[in-house]
């Protein structure tokens, strides 16, 4: 008995060469999207792939839920006295940890599409080479937005009510997504510089996780030892942290959001140009 | 040997011009030089075969041709643009099929195409549309709206020549394209190659496999540690090779030695394959082939199989160097497209 083959035509056939030929002979000939045109059509990627790969917003955003959930019940009573006085204190810093832990995606999705070779494609593209990396951003953004809002509706499930309202809330979430826009361009630049994805992941965890626990988003800082105190205060993500809570208190200092501004445009000052030259350079 | 044929198909006045014309390209990596003083002159309209083993510096040759790679030294001109200076331009003509398959796993094959027709400048109707007829020609409409990490080696092939030609560019860059791929994924990627040939695109492909440089090329430079070797038309070049070569497998393998003697007596070098009972020979004459045989059966040389076939990268490389295609020390493949970092 003789092996037959079970897939039809080895070899192309003559009709799908001729399919490809007409699909390479009826080519369009227009000119290279402009830069914002190429940017948002990298931000429209970005947005594709929220939707694709939902898993990856879920994992950052299960974790401050979940310390939302374990802080107010278990320790909430011990640190504000009730579990309802703790989530008025949490919510507006778990808010500003969400987003950030976020932030740490955009690096990753960076070296992912470095290692798969997407980054070779886009590079080789007749349009605005910071374009990719400027889309990623704006597609990120609706990222953090996505896992601000979480955590939000989290909140308010649990009962937290914020005194300035929805203005309150809408405004401490865009200054954290401003703050993110910032920090992100960190977790980009050590995208183009680690080896994997993993790597990248690794690397920004242990600096943000450490950070959002040396700041003042679980507790008052007047109950640190003095040293850690110190610094706690100049922690940036405090001062992030205290603005949030200002906004949605409704008792906002304009310092703090002048600082945390301040601080947003000075990471992309020294890190977008850094992205850009890495990206650049290949 | 090498030079024997070098220059024996370009250079003639009424030739079209030349769509790669570098000169002296060099990289390095730290101590490494992927890249060594490589020539190239490519005709317009060909399709021109750049074999050589991995670490060779077939993929770094590439990047700098297609402007993801800035040369440390040398020139190269690509359509008539330089690649450093006018690098915008190049990119406008050309477009890159990595190694590594380079499209977005985490978006669907339509995305994908919609993607890159839209950054070319097309609306999103006639991007949608592009998608839609390439995605047919290319036999994966069906998988069109699937995420590319669910497809096949060969569908995610085929998306990336695609992906490659939303607008058709002059010249395209190939980088091992059928790489892991089965035979039947590879007889449909030829196919599409040479219907972009035949609509007039120029094509670079690197390749590992001799046999694809001749089913494809109208001429073949073969690259080794970062320099070229030999260059030439595929009749030429196996022509020096030989333009076959014998395989034989012994019935017992202490008999290799007496076997490498007759043959090597028979047919001048002897390739040992790495199976223990196994040997080759560059044979041009398969006449030759047929006595060198006999001569083994007279010897009563055991013979489990033989055949008469292209030589292999190895066997070029013995005949063009006298040394064996190196293979990379274990864990340093040829820096694939983004992964190597200066």
């Amino acid at each position: 008995m003789s092996l037959r083959p079970t897939t039809p035509g080895h070899l192309m056939t003559a009709a799908d060469e001729a399919a490809v030929r007409r699909a390479i002979s009826s080519t369009p000939k227009p000119d290279p999207a402009g830069p914002l045109a190429a940017a948002l059509t990298f931000a429209w990627r970005g947005m594709r792939k929220v939707r694709h790969v939902p898993e990856q917003l879920l994992d950052v955003t299960i974790t401050p839920v979940m310390f939302v959930l374990m802080f107010t019940y278990v320790f909430g009573g011990e640190v504000a006295g009730s579990t309802a006085d703790y989530l008025d204190y949490l919510l507006p810093g778990i808010l500003v940890l969400s987003v950030l832990f976020t932030t740490v995606y955009s690096g990753v999705a960076l070296n992912t599409d470095l290692t798969k070779g997407v980054v070779d494609r886009f590079r080789s593209l007749p349009v605005w080479r910071p374009a990719p990396l400027l889309g990623s951003m704006l597609g990120d953004t609706v990222r953090y937005v996505l896992a601000g809002t979480v955590i939000v509706l989290v909140g308010l499930a649990l009962g937290y009510r914020p005194p300035a309202g929805v203005g309150g809330v809408v405004a401490a979430l865009g200054l954290v997504v401003i703050f993110a826009f910032g920090l992100s361009w960190v977790f980009t630049t050590l995208g183009l510089l680690l080896r994997s994805p993993n790597a990248v992941m690794n690397a920004g965890f242990m600096g943000i996780f450490p950070l959002t626990f040396l700041s003042n988003v679980f507790v008052d800082p007047e109950t640190l030892p003095r040293p850690l105190e110190a610094f706690v205060n100049v922690n940036p993500i405090s001062v992030l942290a205290r603005a949030s809570r200002g906004l949605m208190g409704g008792n906002a200092d304009m310092t703090d959001i002048v600082i945390v501004l301040a601080v947003a445009a000075g990471l992309t000052a020294v890190f977008a140009p850094l992205t850009t030259r890495l990206y650049r350079r290949g | 040997m090498a030079g024997a044929f070098r220059g024996g198909f370009t250079g003639s006045v009424t030739d079209p011009p030349l769509a790669i014309e570098a000169t002296g390209l060099v990289k390095s990596f730290g101590e490494t030089r992927a890249v060594d003083g490589v020539d190239l002159a490519v005709r317009q309209g060909s399709v021109y075969g750049v074999l050589g083993p991995n670490g060779a510096g077939k993929t770094t040759t590439i990047r700098m041709l297609a402007t993801l790679l800035r040369p440390d030294g040398g020139q190269a001109r690509v359509l008539g643009y330089d690649v450093v200076a006018e690098a915008d331009q190049v990119r406008r003509a050309v477009s890159l099929t990595g190694q590594l398959a380079s499209v977005d796993e985490d978006l669907t094959g339509r995305e994908n195409l919609v993607l890159l027709g839209r950054l070319l400048g097309l609306r999103r109707p006639a991007a949608k549309e592009r998608a839609a007829e390439l995605l047919e020609a290319f036999g994966i409409q069906a998988a069109g709206g699937r995420l590319v990490k669910t497809y096949s080696g060969g569908m995610r092939r085929r998306l990336d020549v695609a992906a490659s030609i939303v607008v058709t560019p002059r010249l395209m860059f190939l980088d091992e394209p059928t790489t892991g791929l089965d035979p039947r994924s590879r007889n449909q990627v030829w196919g599409i190659i040479r219907a972009l040939v035949a609509e007039g695109t120029t094509i670079l492909l690197c390749t590992q496999y001799l046999e694809e440089a001749d089913q494809l090329a109208d001429g073949i430079a073969v690259i080794d540690h970062g320099k070229v070797i030999a260059e030439g038309t595929p009749g030429q070049l196996k022509a020096s090779v030989g333009s076959g070569a014998l395989r034989v497998r012994l019935l017992d393998p202490s008999q290799r030695p007496e076997a490498e003697r007759l043959l090597e007596r028979e047919l001048g070098a002897v390739v040992r394959e790495p199976d223990p009972a196994a040997l080759s020979a560059p044979c041009a004459d398969a006449g030759r082939g047929a006595l060198a045989m006999a001569e083994l059966a007279r010897a009563s040389v055991g013979i489990a199989d033989f055949s008469l076939g292209q030589p292999s990268l190895d066997e070029v490389f013995l005949a063009l160097t006298g040394h064996h295609a190196e293979a990379p020390a274990a864990g340093e493949p040829e820096p694939v497209p983004g992964t190597h970092r200066p």
